[in-house]
């Protein structure tokens, strides 16, 4: 599908991205072109996204493609608006009293952003795990993984254990607490209530997940659990991550996006492509020193 | 579809219940208000004010003996409560981190929840009993017990909020423990402390059970703090049980003096504090 | 200093217990139970009072709970900005409103709206409920219920409201990105997480109800009654006090009457250490209930 693109001045800096890419992997722009016009679950395509608060411009004018069951991380320093940009996938975005957001997101070709839309059907489909694990203390293991799925229904839910079983399995989870199903979800380690937080996520059978620094919080052991994790779930599912671990980036995801702040400090961005392509030869000076560590 | 439309239709709709329980309950508020605020008005004038309660039946006539009364129970309240209430904090800021200390803060807040009447039935078995007659000190007195707590409890927060740093630099100049105290840190604590005294008069200006059996009440003009003692609020309670309609005209009239100082006080708090903590 | 602190409870305390020495002699624990309280007997019982306070405390929160918790969510979570600090402001300032000033209102305003038409409409049309059964006069335990709901509203409201302005918003977000709406949120989220202190809040309201006297005096009839009629006059132990204490000849009566103030501190004092027990927990294990 054509980047449709607006022919604004921002997207000039755009256009060397894009003419960057077509470049450099054609046959990966007509398959995502292929497969997200046919309409394949779970590709997300953004276009021209700005979002803010207030007055304050946060990001700018991001352009890009999430390939379906593909891992695609967002980097950059600090104030670049990864997170803002991650959170305008799923409309949390705008639940921050000023907060607003323009452009577009199709989310298998039909804008999330379009007038009508309702963000809380946008959020079935569009999960999230986030940067400190958040369940609810007031419930059982049981209980966070059914929470979503309660919403749409009176009373009991058919077949819930299986779907509570499946979830925790899919979350490598499972094992771990299978004997404490109703204990209260906070009893659990700081990794296991992250992957309960992934499990909860799943149990609603998303398209997307979006992880915010999901192990940012936790320490190395439980998070080469939740890498592994991560690269398990592309299979069935669109990852798309933050992370300020270029290391992390690296190691787990096919895509990058790297974003930078510019001197009107909105967040723009810089280069996207394949992820080894990026790290080996990246295409942009600023790329190449944020991957290096002149500044970050 | 229809479960999205059913959690939509809920959504919106308690959202609107939300919304009117509080305004519910603002309502409430200016209804009391409006009506004492239109009732009381009528009732103010320069007699009022100034002039002693005339013999049923008579017009004319005010409530200054209450006023009067009044001021001077606060004042004995305050002269007994500040005291103590501010020793005690003092205590419990500077040595009061143990079990003592636990257990004072537990007890003040113990008292905090007596209900005022029981506080009266003390006042009243310590003081009135014992020298058979009510008297305005009674009253003063079962008033101080309810500030108490208050004090205390507000007195040692400012004082905690005092930076150590500056108790410190004090004791390394070499002044002594108490002086340090009296002359750095309470200062520095002044206007929050204030405040909380200034809270704690307007909670109990309008109490009356505590009243009812210690002040008493009298119809005449006395300012003798052993005899019995017209207050404000015990006369907005006679009035309004009265069948007489200047009584009850009356007591609106009280009741709009009481109500718009202790309002005014608390706003007029509220403003200073916010103003002092940079809202 | 500190020291007189804990000399006066310990004062009031004994002069509770000393005061009440004839009538706890003379009755013991039957004092309780028993319903008969005629003072021209010289015979007492204090279950009438201690009836009409549980009943009329119980009732007002009730009322008063239910709107106090809709109320704090809304100032909490949905009002604009603008709206929020007044009407908080508003709702804090009923709570300043001196007892003896609500009784005047309740006595001059209220009073005469419940007698007509609300209670004569209620007896009219459901007439054969024995809540409903006895004269309309207005003064009664409904008048006393609904000056207390009143009263005790800003309490409930303020530390609900307060509670749920900690929740973290890390659980709001948590719920909202499962696709949850704003309600649903609040409702499965935010009110649970806030569970134990707003709990705590609606005991404290309840402990200002019991105690309450003047307004309660005004409007509740003062009468040693036990009666199933909301329209009923009844007594508090409070308002008993209040009514009787000026009044009371006999060296017993006396005795009695600090007695029922005796079990009204008690009952307080109940209330006041459970509501402290639960907001102790919450704020010791992190605010997490």
């Amino acid at each position: 599908m054509t980047t449709r693109t607006a022919n604004t001045p921002a997207t000039q800096v755009l256009g060397k991205v894009g003419r960057a890419r077509e470049a450099t992997a054609p046959d990966h722009a007509l398959r995502c072109s292929a497969e997200v016009a046919a309409g394949t679950s779970g590709g997300l395509a953004v276009n021209d996204l700005g979002a803010g608060f207030g007055s304050f411009l946060a990001v700018d004018a991001i352009s890009l493609q999430i390939l379906p069951n593909k891992i695609t991380a967002i980097i950059g320093p600090s104030g670049s608006g990864k997170s803002t940009f991650l959170r305008c996938l799923n409309r949390m975005h705008e639940e921050v009293r000023g907060a607003w957001a323009r452009g577009s997101v199709l989310l298998d070709g039909k804008d999330i952003y379009a007038a009508g839309t309702d963000p809380v059907q946008v959020r079935r489909r569009v999960g999230m795990v986030f940067q400190k694990p958040n369940p609810f203390p007031t419930m059982s293991v049981y209980e966070n993984v059914a929470a979503g799925l309660r919403l749409n229904r009176f009373g009991r839910v058919p077949g819930l254990d299986e779907i509570v079983e499946r979830a925790l399995v899919r979350a490598a989870l499972w094992d771990e607490v299978k004997d404490k199903l109703h204990q209260s979800g906070a009893a659990l380690s700081g990794g296991q209530q992250q992957r309960l937080c992934i499990a909860r996520a799943l149990a609603v059978q998303p398209e997307v997940l979006l992880m915010d620094e999901p192990a940012s919080a936790l320490d190395p052991v439980a998070t080469l659990k939740i890498e592994e994790l991560m690269r398990e779930l592309a299979r069935d599912y669109t990852i798309v991550i933050v992370t300020h671990n270029m290391q992390q980036a690296a190691r787990v995801s096919d895509y990058t996006a790297f974003l930078m702040m510019d001197e009107d400090r909105a967040g723009r961005l810089v280069e996207f492509g394949p992820t080894d392509q990026l790290f080996t030869k990246p295409k942009d000076r600023r790329t190449e020193d944020y991957i290096t560590g002149r500044f970050g | 579809m229809i479960m999205l439309l059913w959690r939509k239709s809920v959504n919106r709709l308690m959202g609107v219940m939300t919304a009117l329980s509080a305004l519910l309950a603002a309502a409430a508020l200016l209804a009391v208000l409006g009506y004492v605020a239109l009732n009381g008005w009528r009732a103010l004038n320069v007699d009022f004010f100034l002039r002693l309660p005339t013999p049923v039946g008579i017009p004319g006539g005010g409530v200054s003996n209450a006023i009067v009364g009044s001021l001077i129970v606060i004042g004995l309240a305050t002269l007994f409560a500040v005291p103590i209430g501010l020793g005690a904090g003092i205590y419990l800021s500077e040595f009061g981190d143990n079990r003592f200390g636990d257990l004072v803060r537990y007890l003040a807040d113990v008292l905090s929840g007596v209900p005022s009447i029981v506080v009266g039935i003390f006042a009243y078995a310590l003081i009135v009993a014992r020298r058979g007659q009510f008297s305005a000190l009674s009253g003063g007195f079962a008033l101080g017990v309810m500030m108490l707590p208050a004090i205390t409890r507000t007195t040692e927060e400012m004082l905690r909020m005092v930076p150590n740093s500056l108790r410190e630099g004090s004791l390394a100049l070499g002044l002594p423990r108490w002086r340090t105290m009296f002359s750095v840190v309470l200062p520095m604590a002044r206007s929050g402390v204030t405040t909380g005294i200034v809270l704690a008069i307007a909670r109990v200006a309008g109490e009356t059970a505590p009243l009812l059996f210690t002040a008493f009440g009298n119809p005449f003009w006395s300012v003798d703090v052993q005899q019995p003692i017209a207050t404000l609020p015990h006369t907005v309670f006679t009035y309004a049980i009265s069948p007489y309609a200047d009584w009850q005209s009356k007591a609106w009239g009280t009741a709009l003096l009481l109500t718009g100082f202790v309002c005014l006080t608390s706003l007029l708090v509220r403003r200073f504090s916010r103003q002092r903590q940079g809202a | 200093m500190a020291a007189t602190l804990v000399m006066l409870i310990l004062l009031l305390v004994y002069e509770l217990f000393d005061g009440s020495r004839l009538g706890l002699a003379q009755y013991g624990f039957r004092f309780l139970t028993e319903s008969r309280w005629d003072p021209v007997f010289d015979h007492y019982g204090s279950f009438p009072a201690i009836f009409g306070t549980v009943v009329s405390s119980m009732l007002a929160l009730a009322i008063a709970a239910p709107l106090g918790l809709l109320a704090a969510i809304y100032l909490a979570e949905l009002a604009p900005r603008w709206l929020d600090q007044p009407l908080s402001f508003l709702i804090e300032l009923l709570a300043s409103v001196p007892s003896v000033v609500y009784g005047l209102w309740g006595l001059y305003v209220l009073v005469p709206i419940l007698r007509d038409p609300i209670q004569t409409g209620l007896r009219a049309r459901l007439g054969f409920l024995p809540l409903f059964s006895c004269a309309p006069i207005g003064i009664g335990m409904m008048a006393a219920v609904s000056i207390l709901a009143i009263m005790i509203l800003p309490y409930a409201t303020a530390v609900a409201r307060d509670v749920l302005r900690a929740v973290p918003r890390d659980q709001r977000e948590a719920m909202l990105a499962l696709g949850a709406t704003r309600w649903e949120t609040i409702w499965r989220a935010v009110v649970p997480y806030a569970r134990s202190g707003i709990i705590g809040g609606l005991m404290l309201a309840l402990g200002r109800a019991v105690g309450e006297t003047m307004a309660v005096t005004m409007l509740i009839g003062n009468r040693p009654d036990v009666s199933a009629c909301l329209f009923s006059p009844a007594y508090t132990l409070a308002s008993q006090i209040a009514n009787e204490f000026t009044e009371a000849v006999s060296a017993m009566h006396v005795s009695v009457l600090i007695e029922l103030g005796l079990v009204l501190f008690g009952i307080t004092l109940v209330l006041n250490g459970a509501a402290r027990l639960l907001v102790w927990r919450i704020t010791r294990k992190g605010a997490k209930p």
